[in-house]
């Protein structure tokens, strides 16, 4: 099978274009996370700002908010801690949608073995956020 | 302390941070997880947390800045994302089994090598050899841009790299930081990819790393807003600053800086856990 010689050296323009195409999502996702996690975090302070949180001892079980459902039922309710660990999971978010967009652009190049590749790290990236 | 004055400090840490970290291009999960258990007394897991939210956070500043430039290998990143994500997964659940206590010795450990390692200068190991034969069935074999034209570069030690790759999956997710250090010696050492094309993507392949390990932080309580607020707004702001002042400074004194401050970290550290502090 004879492939064309920019797709055996590796940097193609297709290539290029994917990775402008992803270097945008990467910032418009680090910007809008940084958006929500900025207005959670005001809200915060406005309702929170004079109490004395307890870090030196560790309770990770008892926290509200481990879970996107927990995330997502906080946020409806307008929790200005929920608001910021939104805008963690947004910022979470942006490197899987990067994997995500090059998955499709393999996939549209019809480069299977690549396509292939990305949909691994995508599951094994899913498995971390969904199940863990 | 009440949670405004936390928030301004630790926003300021984090700049700080951030800062340093783009200047040096070492990244500053480093710095974080000292700062917030020497100077705040959180605890380790919260710490570790809180420094992973802000890896992903430089990781995307940084590699949307870099991507225009055509130097990272999209096919080397996504192969080796393999390795770091399954690398990744395994050291959140490593930090779910041992002592804070042992990730606090562990990270003194990682942040003496990075001391040691980041004040030596960095030199090319491209070779004229023939590529792994791995290399040429996957593709791997680039190009990147040169002040002569664009310069062909042939893939060593394919496996080698893969499962150093692995290792640095396994240090990001047990200690929330990016294991850049591992993943350069990856790609210049075994796999001889050109300096610049190893770090920017390495650059990219942190925060996909970072993303593996993030959710199961989540899930187990190690992300909490009060922390992740400052810090990451922080990280961030010193990030695209530090990358703005880039072009200006010269970066040798600097790598220095923080080889000493990181140096200085890792003995407290290292000092807290043997004294039962953490």
């Amino acid at each position: 099978m004879s492939v064309p010689h920019t797709l055996v050296t590796g940097h193609s323009t297709a290539d290029d274009r994917t990775e402008q195409v992803v270097g945008t999502v990467l910032r418009l996702g680090v910007l809008i996370a940084a958006a929500v996690t900025l207005v959670g975090g005001v809200l915060y302070l406005i309702q929170s700002g004079s109490t004395h949180p307890d870090y030196h001892s560790f309770r990770g079980q008892l926290s509200p908010l481990r879970s996107l459902a927990d995330v997502a039922r906080g946020v409806a309710a307008g929790n200005a801690e929920a608001i910021v660990q939104a805008g963690v999971v947004l910022l979470i978010a942006t490197p899987i949608a990067r994997v995500a967009l090059t998955l499709v652009a393999f996939a549209m190049r019809k480069d299977r073995l690549y396509a292939l590749i990305s949909a691994l790290v995508l599951a094994l990236l899913a498995y971390g956020l969904l199940g863990g | 302390m009440p949670v405004t004055d936390i928030t301004i400090l630790l926003f300021l840490g984090a700049l700080a941070a951030g800062l340093l970290g783009a200047l040096t291009g070492l990244g500053g999960g480093a710095i974080i997880v000292p700062l917030l258990t020497i100077l705040f007394h959180v605890d380790i897991r919260y710490a570790v947390g809180t420094s992973l939210v802000s890896v992903i956070a430089t990781s995307s500043g940084a590699a949307a800045a870099y991507v225009k430039e055509g130097y990272s290998n999209i096919r080397v990143g996504m192969l080796l994302e393999i390795a770091t994500t399954i690398g990744a997964i395994t050291g959140a659940f490593i930090a779910g089994l041992v002592s804070p206590t042992a990730v606090a010795i562990i990270f003194g450990i990682v942040l003496l090598h990075t001391a040691w390692t980041s004040t030596r200068p960095r030199v090319d190991h491209i070779s004229g050899g023939p590529s792994d034969p791995i290399a040429l069935r996957l593709r791997l074999d680039s190009t990147f841009p040169t002040a002569n034209g664009p310069q062909h570069y042939q893939v060593q030690r394919v496996p080698l790299g893969f499962g150093l790759m692995y290792i640095a999956g396994v240090l990001s997710g047990l200690l929330g930081i990016g294991s850049g250090v591992v993943k350069v010696l990856a790609m210049d050492r075994a796999m001889h990819l050109p300096f610049k094309v190893s770090t920017t993507t390495s650059n990219f392949m942190i925060g996909v790393t970072a993303a593996a390990s993030a959710g199961i932080y989540l899930h187990r309580g190690y992300i909490v807003p009060g922390l992740a607020f400052p810090v990451m707004l922080g990280v961030l702001t010193g990030a695209l600053v530090g990358a703005r002042m880039l072009p200006h400074l010269h970066t040798q004194k600097l790598r220095v800086v923080f080889s000493v401050l990181v140096g200085a970290l890792a003995v407290e550290l290292l000092l807290n856990a043997f004294t039962g502090k953490i």
